[in-house]
């Protein structure tokens, strides 16, 4: 018995049934959990990291495929925690707050996007619907795993159930009058209201004390949002001005529920308060300001002042605003701008993780973690540094030598035939018309 | 500090922004890419009366007293960017407030002149200028079949005429479903597209002919449509028309069969399909941003086209081109950037942003190269200029500096270079 109970306590050593391990030797390895190894292993055995370490103290098992990894720059998979790729379409125009609603229900698992997410090096990602709704559903966090449901694609809890945030916005794009709020104090009137009515469906469940007889009828949406309230449930909020991160706190404090930033154009101006509030922010990197009124003041060097005031910070792709394929470069911008080189791979990675509560599963190379990781050529911050392959839970998932993952990797004829991602709030003047 | 010091300060900040203030300038470069020849190793340029007056290595140019030294480890001429609609369209993309870019009144206006609609202290202007880009040709947005006219300005602080290079310099034209009218009005289809552009031109060519034919005392009344479509047929101006899918591609080219007007081609996603066809008809292209996004009309582009443009011998430029949400406007130093390392190579992708943009514009006389007697434009950088961690660290206009280090942010107002930088 307890034999049987250590032997399940470490599930990473190899045991018979095992496939082959593979062995990665070599190469210079961020782990992201300590200091860049120089000449570094890494030893898969599964889906599983089982080793890794300098290559001096970490010999291959026996049977391992070697892979000459030198010259090579390993980093873990890198986990975009806001994309809107494989069509993502929650909730819809009937009114501004909509937890019922599951993105997973929206996903193309065939779509295109999700092989140039590969292409970039990225392995993990919180799928969302749009931003023009205060509250526009429930959010997937998905395995690039090889997939033919998106059901393959999950990462299911303890309980085998699929994994996912509560996405929420303010600001301008949720003010769209009509049965949407026509102003910042409706916008957050309404998600008080909506959060009271969650409270005491919750309250009669948990005053039901188990009797059928005594439970409310069944209400999805108020089921979601009692997970966010039990804190199950992560809130990813989209917000960019200074005042609107403010209120997203202060709604925060007012229930009690766990928050992620994401975009935060403005957050430079009010770092201090977030760090206090110890809200992590998912940041946006884009090439210029403006575009709407709230990112006026979107700046290169967000990630930077975040990090110098101790606030957790990752970065996101918002794919399609920005390119899956060229997510290293929103760190390096931010490089740019004065964030430190950990820190910004940190932020491609491991705080991603923390933001979805996948830290104990992915976000760095240490033995019992998923095998997610990316073989680069060279600097991870360099533009001309190329991803050569990207492995997912032990499986090689982009391989550039691969002509047909090159196109994806690349572009051109056929490499990009998706349905479009619903974008609901934004008007014909706001959709594919760009040059 | 005094009331005399504070204003003895903003005298000393305002001096390299006031109109006109080509101060006597030298820049130090750790390599300067003159793109006039091979790189000049730990060379000075002399910029004297906004003019280079001195190139060369650091020995063999005597920096004459007086004169301001800028030093950097990288300088290469400003950069031009080819086709941009900033300044006409501003960054807080409110239709009624600062989106001069889509008149759409009408599918066919060629007489809207984008000098009359561009704002030299516009934010965006300032966000490029940031980053080296000294020369854009921006106007009308591909979004009617004849949105208006493109101009060539320099991103100085002026106004639009003091600060224009070209006040005329092309008629834009749409060949691609952003053409298309939402309403029932036309064109609706490709080849309505194609009809009304024929039909246009036909008119311009009877215009001409009419106005030539008549006597002094009794002109045809003027059309300013028509006189902007004779400037295309006379060869005064292009048409830049925009074309991302290979089919309209080809329908451009059968247009300039017809009319033998000068065709410079804009966008391009699938110029890679007819590299042929674009080499043996001459046809230079004003290339979509490698970034663009794949989606509509451009979904098959590839980060590699400029490198298959390159291989083919036909002439390109990279441009930052038309965004209608964010970011609001691309900038063509990072374009260039990704180009480079997807095949075209540091020496071509510094080309499409420089002396072969500037071909393609037709004011290479002024701008695009460092060579003595062209315009004192200038980027100065602290490393490889492509490189995502490297800074602009200074950007200089006809002898004038208008940035001294890379801002996270932009200014609409006067810029004040004393404010507090970031934390």
């Amino acid at each position: 018995m307890i034999l049987a109970l250590i032997a399940s306590a470490l599930p990473a050593l190899p045991q018979p049934a095992d496939p082959p391990p593979t062995a990665f030797v070599g190469a210079k390895i961020h782990t992201v959990a300590g200091p860049p190894i120089e000449d570094g292993t890494l030893v898969v055995v599964g889906s599983k990291i089982v080793a890794v370490g300098p290559t001096a103290d970490t010999a291959p098992p026996e049977g391992a495929t070697i892979v000459d990894a030198s010259g090579k720059v390993i980093i873990p998979g890198l986990i975009c925690t806001h994309s809107h790729l494989g069509g993502t379409a929650g909730a819809d125009s009937s009114g501004p707050i909509q937890p019922d609603v599951r993105v997973s229900d929206s996903l193309n698992v065939r779509d295109s996007g999700y092989r140039r997410a590969l292409a970039g090096g990225l392995t993990t990602l919180n799928c969302m619907p749009g931003s023009g709704h205060l509250l526009s559903g429930q959010t997937a966090y998905l395995k690039l795993r090889e997939a033919t449901t998106i059901e393959d694609m999950f990462i299911r809890d303890a309980d085998g159930a699929p994994m996912g945030g509560m996405k929420m916005a303010n600001g301008t794009n949720s003010m769209r009058g009509g049965t949407f709020p026509g102003t910042r104090g409706r916008s957050a009137a309404l998600v008080r209201k909506q959060f009271i009515a969650a409270q005491e469906y919750a309250q009669k469940i948990e005053a039901a004390a188990g009797d059928p007889e005594k439970m409310p009828n069944r209400h999805i949406g108020l089921e979601a949002l009692g997970e966010v309230l039990s804190g199950k449930r992560i809130v990813h909020h989209h917000t960019h001005r200074h005042d609107d991160i403010i209120t997203v706190l202060r709604l925060a404090d007012e229930f009690d529920f766990r928050v992620v930033l994401h975009h935060v154009s403005e957050a430079w101006k009010v770092a201090d308060e977030i760090a206090a509030a110890g809200a992590p922010c998912s940041v946006i990197v884009i090439d210029s300001p403006g575009g709407k009124l709230e990112a006026v003041d979107v700046a290169f060097r967000t990630g930077g002042v975040l990090e110098r005031a101790g606030v957790n910070v990752a970065f996101h792709t918002d794919d399609g605003i920005t390119d899956s394929r060229l997510f290293l470069r929103s760190a390096a911008l931010a490089v740019r701008a004065g964030m430190t080189r950990p820190a910004a791979l940190r932020a491609l990675t491991l705080s991603g993780a923390e933001m979805m509560d996948l830290q104990d599963r992915t976000g760095s190379l240490v033995a019992g973690k998923d095998a997610d990781f990316a073989i680069l050529d060279g600097d991870p911050f360099s533009v001309y540094t190329k991803i050569l392959e990207t492995w997912v839970e032990g499986e090689r998932r982009f391989d550039r030598a691969d002509p047909q993952d090159r196109l994806y990797a690349e572009g051109g004829y056929g490499a990009t035939h998706d349905q479009d991602p619903y974008y609901c709030c934004f008007g014909d003047d706001n959709q594919g018309d760009q040059d | 500090m005094g009331h005399r010091q504070i204003l003895a300060a903003l005298a000393l900040a305002l001096a390299p922004f006031a109109p006109g203030a080509a101060a006597q300038v030298a820049v130090r470069g750790g390599v300067i890419h003159t793109m006039a020849g091979p790189p000049i190793e730990d060379g000075v340029v002399l910029l004297r009366d906004g003019k280079i007056a001195q190139i060369g290595p650091r020995d063999a140019v005597q920096i004459p007293a007086g004169f301001e030294v800028l030093e950097a480890a990288v300088v290469t001429p400003g950069l031009v960017d080819a086709r941009s609609v900033v300044g006409v369209a501003g960054y807080y993309n409110q239709k009624k407030g600062d989106q001069e870019q889509h008149e759409d009144s009408a599918a066919v206006q060629p007489e809207l002149r984008a000098l009359d609609a561009y704002n030299p202290r516009e934010a965006l202007v300032h966000w490029v200028r940031g980053f080296g880009v000294t020369t854009v040709q921006t106007g009308h947005a591909p979004r009617e079949l004849v949105p208006g006219q493109l101009f060539i300005v320099k991103t100085r602080s002026t106004t639009a005429d003091d600060a224009a290079v070209r006040p005329f310099s092309a008629v834009a034209a749409t060949l691609s479903n952003a053409a298309k009218r939402s309403d029932k009005s036309s064109p609706g289809t490709r080849a309505k597209m194609m009809s009304m552009l024929r039909s246009k031109l036909i008119e311009a060519q009877e215009y001409a002919a009419a106005r030539k034919a008549a006597d002094a005392d009794s002109p045809p009344a003027r059309d300013l449509a028509l006189e902007a479509m004779c400037a295309v047929l006379d060869g005064d101006v292009p048409m830049i028309v925009t074309a991302h899918r290979a089919q309209d591609i080809a329908s451009a080219l059968r247009l300039t069969r017809e009319f033998r007007f000068r065709l410079v081609l804009d966008g391009a996603s699938e110029a890679y399909l007819l590299l042929d066809e674009l080499a043996a008809a001459r046809i230079p292209v004003i290339l979509h941003p490698t970034m663009k996004r794949a989606s509509g009309d451009a979904e098959n582009l590839s980060f590699e086209t400029a490198a298959r443009l390159s291989e083919a011998g036909i002439p390109f430029a990279i441009k930052s081109g038309y965004e209608s949400y964010v970011p609001k406007t691309r900038v063509i130093l990072f374009e260039a950037a990704v180009a480079a390392s997807h095949g075209l190579g540091f020496e071509g992708a510094l080309r499409s942003v420089t002396i072969d943009a500037a071909r393609i514009l037709g004011v290479e006389d002024r701008v695009g190269s460092l060579e003595v007697g062209k315009d004192g434009d200038l980027a100065l950088y602290d490393g490889d200029p492509f490189e995502y961690t490297t800074h602009c660290v200074g950007t200089v206009i006809e002898g004038a500096v208008v940035s001294r280090f890379e801002r996270g942010q932009p200014v609409s107002g006067p810029y004040n270079p004393y404010q507090k930088r970031g934390r």
